[in-house]
């Protein structure tokens, strides 16, 4: 087994900057958002198209990022 | 270009395809998430769990010495194994546990540069078996807490700016603006930084595929920051793996003789009634 056409891309949620690695292992093909700064995992899923998964990582993303307080400095 | 100074403590993905499964050889993952490994492994890894088989589960620190002697025990390790440690985030839980390794004195341990990325990004194989491991009986050594850095010896450094503190944690954790990463539950009372902190984040010290960028990058990096190596250091993050990554580049890779890392990190100091704190980049006493 192998992580077949491994990708990243990086985009805007919610405010912040998450990179999104996706890959296919066999059938099914597996998802990781992580915040950019400063790289911590945010969510994993996996689906039956690369769309598919990220789309589910991103939703959890999303939701956690959400949540973050940004306080005045 | 200059080497690393400890070059023997970094291997790279190639070198484990082909030595994984030497019989001297273990290969650990250890992950930010949990889940990774059961996804897929390096053939023949080990999985640890840093938030229940490298820590003390039930007070907050590392494991005792026992601990480590059972974990090591356990996945058949003994004092003369090579083992090899990688996971997820450029490996940041992967040098919490070469931390710890070397705090109860294993002699041979690696890092896989560029961790789980680079062998996934490089159609290396993957195994969903987790080996059967033969248990060994492995005898740590006491503790050599000269590579860790508690309380009382931060706030001093802090106080006397005897030791240069770096805090490799992001720019708005540093500022104060955030309490913790993005996304991750907020885990302490105040925002900020550690009074004379430097604000170097750990991933400057990466290139774009995981692995650990040049020595002569790393010098400029730290240098320019004012952090050469002709004072102690003391790296911190929010709970310690991160620095832990800091760590292992400025001990192994430049070779600095006194790096400590300050595990109690920001969940400890962000959280000490009357500690000062200051916020935002440019050290505005709060």
């Amino acid at each position: 087994m192998k992580a077949e056409e491994y990708q990243e891309h990086k985009l805007a949620v919610a405010g912040w900057e998450v990179n999104l690695s996706s890959y296919r292992l066999g059938a099914e093909w597996h998802c990781k958002a992580d915040n950019v700064s400063p790289g911590a995992a945010l969510s994993r899923a996996t689906g039956a198209t690369r769309e598919e998964a990220e789309e589910k990582a991103l939703r959890r993303a999303e939701e956690l990022l959400g949540r973050t307080t940004r306080h005045a400095v | 270009m200059a080497e690393y100074a400890h070059p023997e403590a970094l291997v790279g993905t190639q070198w484990v395809a082909e030595h994984g499964n030497d019989p001297k050889v273990r290969v650990a993952e250890v992950d930010v998430d949990t889940k990774a490994y059961n996804e897929a492994h390096v053939p023949g890894a080990v999985a640890w769990a840093w938030n229940t088989q490298l820590c003390d589960t039930v007070r907050r620190d590392i494991l005792s010495r026992e601990q480590f002697e059972a974990l090591m025990a356990a996945s058949g390790i003994t004092h003369d194994t090579t083992l090899v440690i990688y996971g997820d985030n450029n490996n940041w839980f992967a040098a919490w546990a070469f931390w710890q390794a070397k705090i109860y004195g294993h002699a041979d341990v690696r890092l896989m540069n560029g961790g789980r990325k680079k062998w996934l990004s490089e159609n290396r194989d993957l195994s969903i078996d987790v080996p059967r491991i033969a248990p060994t009986e492995y005898h740590a050594a006491n503790a050599d807490l000269s590579l860790r850095a508690f309380l009382p010896a931060v706030r001093k450094s802090s106080a006397e700016r005897s030791s240069a503190l770096v805090d490799v944690r992001s720019p708005q954790e540093f500022s104060g603006e955030i309490l913790a990463p993005p996304g991750l539950p907020e885990t302490c009372q105040r925002g900020g930084h550690i009074p004379g902190a430097r604000s170097i984040p750990w991933g400057k010290a990466c290139n774009d595929d995981g692995t650990f960028k040049s020595a002569d990058e790393l010098s400029a990096l730290y240098k320019g920051e004012g952090i050469d190596g002709s004072k102690p250091v003391i790296a911190y993050c929010r709970i310690g793996e991160r620095s832990s990554h800091t760590w292992f580049v400025l001990k192994y890779l430049l070779g600095f003789q006194n790096v400590t890392n300050y595990d109690g990190s920001w969940t400890e100091w962000g959280n000490l009634v009357g500690a000062d704190v200051e916020k935002g980049a440019a050290g505005v006493k709060a």
